[in-house]
């Protein structure tokens, strides 16, 4: 019945709504079924209408309009269907599976034939009339998903059945089952189960997908149950290791997990609290205490090379996860970034669908506030102006000299700021390293965190000065940004680089007096063997029974680089909390309260509200990672200190911004320039990277401190595992890769790898850019044809394609504008593109909107709606040309 | 009333999770915000599975449609009749589309629903105009309406036949960067 087929796939397309490309696949897999269900399911039809109205006679009703009450009448036939199916089917696969019972048994074994068949005939009967009617009720389902594999799928329904039937005569012959059906059967159930793991994803109505989702699961149930899968998997629990074996010995077991002597009377002073009665800068003074000495810090780990029942092995561990979480960091950003690239949003170029981007996706529909409602409407409404201005200027030209001019001066001075401030951090850490000879007492808390308080000031002076200094510059707002956030970046950078290199020639020291240090230990200890071995007069001397507090110990340069990066952590927290809470707060508090009893409105002009800047802080973000990736080695607990930030600071800021912040003027979104942030992010970690791997390279251990104290260098633990705990042809191999010898040729290939990839790259690009001057020529030509033709009706169109040479053929109004359209195309800059101007904002000295009308269709009437007659569009090829060319206003 | 009563059976829930990017409790959480919109005519116990439309100003004036500009549009899109008036069936529907975990397609789609203000499956001059409209909230002129949407119209629009149809929609829309991330209720 092929009307009642075609309007139920129209009724079904109109109930999806979308019969356009989207959901073709699904449409038509739709009508297969549909088609299928149709051609079993005429007799009952009308039989079954009537109960299934029943149920849907309060759909009915409400229903208010025709189109609404015709959808409701859909999935009440798809019911009906499923109904009738069942029963085709059923009577269907009772005839059939008997017949495949017989032809089963033929296959089986020659000694059992006879019996079996008889047992199998016999017995198959009799079960068959009761379980063809489920098989026939999942064939019926599964039948209705897939129309189109229609015969396929019945064939395996009569299969199961049998073959259950079969089974339940002759006890187990699932073998009998050919291989090749029991694989089309799990297809299907894997069918299934994928419908109704993407069942989620589909545009349909939730009617329909609950309806669908019942028929998938019996379905599986019913098949699944036959296959003998899908029992469900046990989930093994994991015992975790505990904190103690991976931390090894407990507080005051050894001298570096003990405050020292002369340190424990201060390690409980929180006296210096007082000093600025601020609670958060007791921080920066407990280090002193008892965190110095915590398994916050790299010297609270030993050098026992297993610890505990399982061997762990600490020092090698403890490597492996410093160097390993580099590793793991590289790969996500670099992931992350791949990712971003695949994913749309670079694949347009910049400007391509400026204005149907702002339609469609500039509003942000988590919006719940009226008003950020308000600011949104306001902001998309600004930059839609600014786009149309945009289009208006790309033409001007101003005094280039003059701008060029102060763009160098710009530049100039933000390089001397710059510079200035790189000095400046190198001649405090100077200044602090001279501090730290002198004794503790003497000295303000000023000068004792200087170092961290000038950086964090940096931070907070100099991106505004930059700003200020690149309104010179005139750039377009989002260059200007990239700018900005370059120069900002250069700025932490060099901070923080200053800062690192303040910090070694502070480590070359340390190990200076290390050496001393070392020296007098084995000097005291040497008088202690000798002295107690003359005393008693004993070879067997027990060790100096001294308390680990009292134990002489070195510098630890590992701890004082660790606790550098914390303070400047937590210094950068203060900084951070303390700009919030004046700067936007307070500036709040002022702006809001004052405003009553001042000569100007505080509010619209001079201080205003704080903004919220959005790549400020994420590039905030960014140089915190780095940070901590740099800490991380010698300050391990820095990590968790870190989490703790950002979730207060997180909440801290989000209230800020809640309650004090105006969005930014212009709202650059983050996510626009995902991997701009990305390659920051990752050009940080590489270079946060590159200090760590050169200590552990290069930089010998402390001899009392930390987990590779004793060895030369720190990566000498890797070595010494490989010599020792794996077999010697491990060791050998390890030999070999290391050997300069392979690792040459090996980053010779990776170069060569990375040369050819690059070419392969560019290929593509150059296709690329290719086939997009192909699809442009393309879809400008058709534009042509359409607007030079007579008609836009299909049928005609189709005719003058069949027309033999037609451009050969003047157009019948007049060949003009022909000469015209080719000149004019490739005159015109791509952006521009005839129609704009013609609907005509007045746009005054604008020669390029204006150029393209004459290129615009000439030869054929005005459609409705195109601009008002009287235009460049209308046929008068005169002054239509004139105005084009001469560039004269257009109105 | 008040009792610990059963809202759905698990079945219904283990069937709302298949269908949606929700978990149970988030379906849960969507019948309470489904039942607070009408309290007197959604009840409790919806078990039995009662046919119920929430109608749309009611649903438009939820806190997270109701500084939505295309909110009559997004709950008409979402109902089943067209007309806004949502059962529970459809609420959940539009939630899940919404949520953060729904793909990219489906929002699309949805998209493409919500801006065919006319519904005759093309994004014509007129949609483009009405969206402009809601968006700016009438602060552009004429012209300049005129103008943006023969702009959008012009990059969009790849087959030439001044409206867009799904497919150039989904192209445009494919490579914006900020679809995803704006396109997104939470609840």
């Amino acid at each position: 019945m092929p009307p009642k087929r075609k309007n139920h796939s129209a009724i079904r397309v109109e109930e999806v709504g979308m019969e356009v490309d989207a959901v073709s696949d699904s449409g038509s897999e739709d009508e297969a079924r549909r088609r299928a269900q149709n051609r079993r399911a005429k007799p009952q039809r009308k039989a079954k209408k009537v109960s299934d109205d029943d149920e849907d006679e309060e759909d009915e009703d409400e229903a208010p309009r025709k189109k609404g009450r015709r959808k409701k009448t859909k999935p009440q036939d798809s019911d009906e269907d499923d109904e009738e199916e069942k029963q085709s089917v059923k009577r269907k696969t009772s005839k059939a599976s008997r017949k495949k019972a017989k032809e089963e048994s033929d296959e089986e074994s020659e000694e059992d034939k006879k019996k079996r068949r008889k047992q199998g005939t016999a017995g198959s009967k009799k079960d068959k009339e009761e379980q063809n009617k489920e098989k026939g009720e999942v064939k019926g389902k599964q039948g209705k998903d897939k129309g189109g594999e229609k015969d396929k799928k019945k064939k395996n329904g009569k299969i199961s059945s049998s073959s259950s039937s079969s089974s339940s005569s002759s006890g187990s012959d699932e073998e009998s089952l050919s291989e090749g059906e029991m694989e089309a059967l799990k297809e299907q159930v894997e069918e299934k189960k994928k419908l109704i793991a993407t069942l989620r994803n589909k545009p349909w109505r939730m009617k329909r997908r609950l309806i669908l989702l019942k028929e998938a699961q019996e379905f599986v149930e019913k098949f699944e149950g036959a296959l003998g899968k899908g029992k469900g998997r046990k989930l093994y629990a994991y015992k975790v290791m505990m904190a103690k074996i991976l931390m090894g010995l407990p507080y005051g077991s050894i001298p570096r997990k003990t405050v020292p002597r002369e340190e424990q009377e201060t390690a409980m002073d929180f006296s210096v609290l007082n000093d600025f009665g601020v609670r958060i800068l007791a921080w920066l003074n407990l280090f002193t205490g008892y965190i110095k000495y915590s398994f916050l810090f790299y010297g609270y780990f030993n050098n026992n090379r297993r610890i505990g029942l399982l061997q762990f092995r600490l020092p090698l561990s403890y490597l492996l996860v410093g160097v390993g979480i580099f590793g793991y960091s590289l790969m996500v950003v670099i992931r992350t970034m791949a990712r971003n690239a695949n994913e749309g949003g670079d694949g347009a170029e910049e400007g391509e669908f400026t204005f149907s981007w702002k339609m469609f996706t500039s509003w942000d529909y988590l919006i719940g506030n009226p008003e950020t409602a308000d600011n949104k409407y306001a902001s998309i409404t600004t930059s839609f102006k600014e786009s149309i201005v945009d289009e208006q200027e790309n033409q001007k030209d101003e005094n280039i000299h003059l701008r060029r001019f102060l763009r160098v001066l710009a530049n100039f001075l933000i390089t001397c700021s710059l510079g200035g401030s790189g000095y400046l951090i190198y001649f405090v850490v100077k200044r602090s390293q001279d501090f730290a000879k002198m004794e503790k007492e003497n000295l303000s808390w000023l000068e004792k965190n200087e170092v961290e308080f000038v950086m964090s000031l940096l931070g907070l002076v100099c991106p505004p000065l930059f700003e200020t200094i690149a309104e010179l510059e005139d750039y377009h707002p989002r260059i200007a940004l990239k700018w900005q956030l370059g120069r900002i970046f250069a700025l932490f950078l060099g901070n923080l680089y200053t800062f690192l290199f303040a910090l070694f020639d502070e480590v070359n020291e340390k190990l200076e007096t290390e050496k001393s240090i070392k020296n007098a230990t084995d000097w005291a200890f040497e008088q202690y063997y000798t002295n107690y071995s003359s005393h008693y007069n004993t070879t067997d001397v027990p060790p100096p029974n001294v308390h680990p507090a009292d134990v002489i110990r070195g510098p630890c340069w590992e701890d004082a680089v660790g606790i550098g990066f914390v303070k400047l952590i937590v210094s950068d927290m203060q900084v951070t909390y303390l700009t919030i809470l004046i700067g936007d707060f307070a500036r709040a508090v002022i702006v809001r309260f004052l405003n009553y009893c001042w000569c100007w409105d505080l509010e619209a002009s001079m201080p205003s509200y704080g903004e919220f800047d959005i790549s400020g802080n994420v590039l905030g973000l960014i140089f915190n990672q780095g940070m901590i990736w740099m800490g991380a080695f010698y300050a391990p607990g820095l990590v968790g200190l870190n989490v703790l930030r950002l979730l207060s600071s997180m909440y801290y800021q989000c209230w800020a911004v809640m309650c004090c912040n105006v969005p930014h003027e212009r709202v650059f979104k983050a996510s626009r320039s995902n991997n701009f942030y990305m390659g920051l992010l990752l050009l940080v970690l590489f270079l946060s990277l590159l200090p760590v791997v050169y200590t552990i390279m290069t930089v010998s251990p402390s001899f009392d401190c930390g987990p590779f104290s004793g060895q030369g260098k720190m990566y000498d633990v890797i070595m010494e595992t490989i010599e020792q705990d794996l077999p010697p042809f491990l060791a050998n191999i390890f030999t070999y890769a290391t050997n300069p010898g392979l690792i040459l040729p090996a980053v010779l290939l990776m170069a060569l790898a990375i040369y050819y990839l690059n070419a392969v790259s560019k290929g593509y690009q150059n296709a690329n850019l290719d086939l997009k001057k192909k699809m442009k020529i393309a879809r400008d030509e058709e534009k042509n044809r359409r607007n030079n033709k007579d008609s836009t009706n299909e049928v005609m169109k189709d005719l003058e394609d069949l027309l033999p040479n037609k451009s050969l053929i003047p157009p019948p109004v007049e060949e003009e504008p022909h000469p015209d359209v080719i000149v004019d195309k490739g005159a015109k800059s791509p952006k521009i593109k005839p129609g704009a101007a013609a609907r005509g904002v007045n746009l005054q000295k604008d020669v390029s909107l204006a150029a393209p009308n004459a290129r615009a269709p000439v030869t054929r009437a005005p459609e409705p709606r195109r601009g008002p007659p009287g235009n460049a569009r209308s046929p008068q090829p005169g002054p239509g040309r004139g105005r084009g060319r001469g560039g004269h206003p257009s109105r | 009333m008040g009792n610990k009563q059963t809202t759905f059976t698990d079945e219904q829930l283990e069937a709302f999770q298949d269908c949606t990017f929700f978990t149970r409790k988030e379906i849960l959480r969507l019948h309470g915000r489904y039942r607070e919109l009408a309290p007197h005519l959604v009840p409790l116990d919806f078990t039995n599975r009662p046919d119920i439309r929430v109608p749309p100003t009611l649903i438009v004036s939820m806190p997270e449609l109701k500084e939505n500009p295309f909110r009559d549009r997004i709950v008409e899109t979402f109902s089943e009749d067209g007309l806004g008036n949502m059962s529970f069936n459809d609420f959940v529907d539009m939630f899940s589309a919404f949520c953060e975990t729904s793909p990219r397609e489906l929002k699309t789609i949805y998209a493409f629903k919500i801006y065919d203000f006319n519904r005759d499956s093309f994004i014509c001059k007129e949609d483009l105009q009405k969206t402009l409209t809601k968006l700016t909230k009438g602060d552009l002129s004429p012209e300049e309406v005129s103008l943006v949407c023969d702009k959008s119209l012009e990059e969009a629009d790849l087959d030439g036949d001044h409206k867009l149809s799904f497919s150039d929609f989904e192209n445009m829309v494919s490579k914006a960067p900020d679809f995803l991330s704006n396109f997104h209720i939470r609840i």
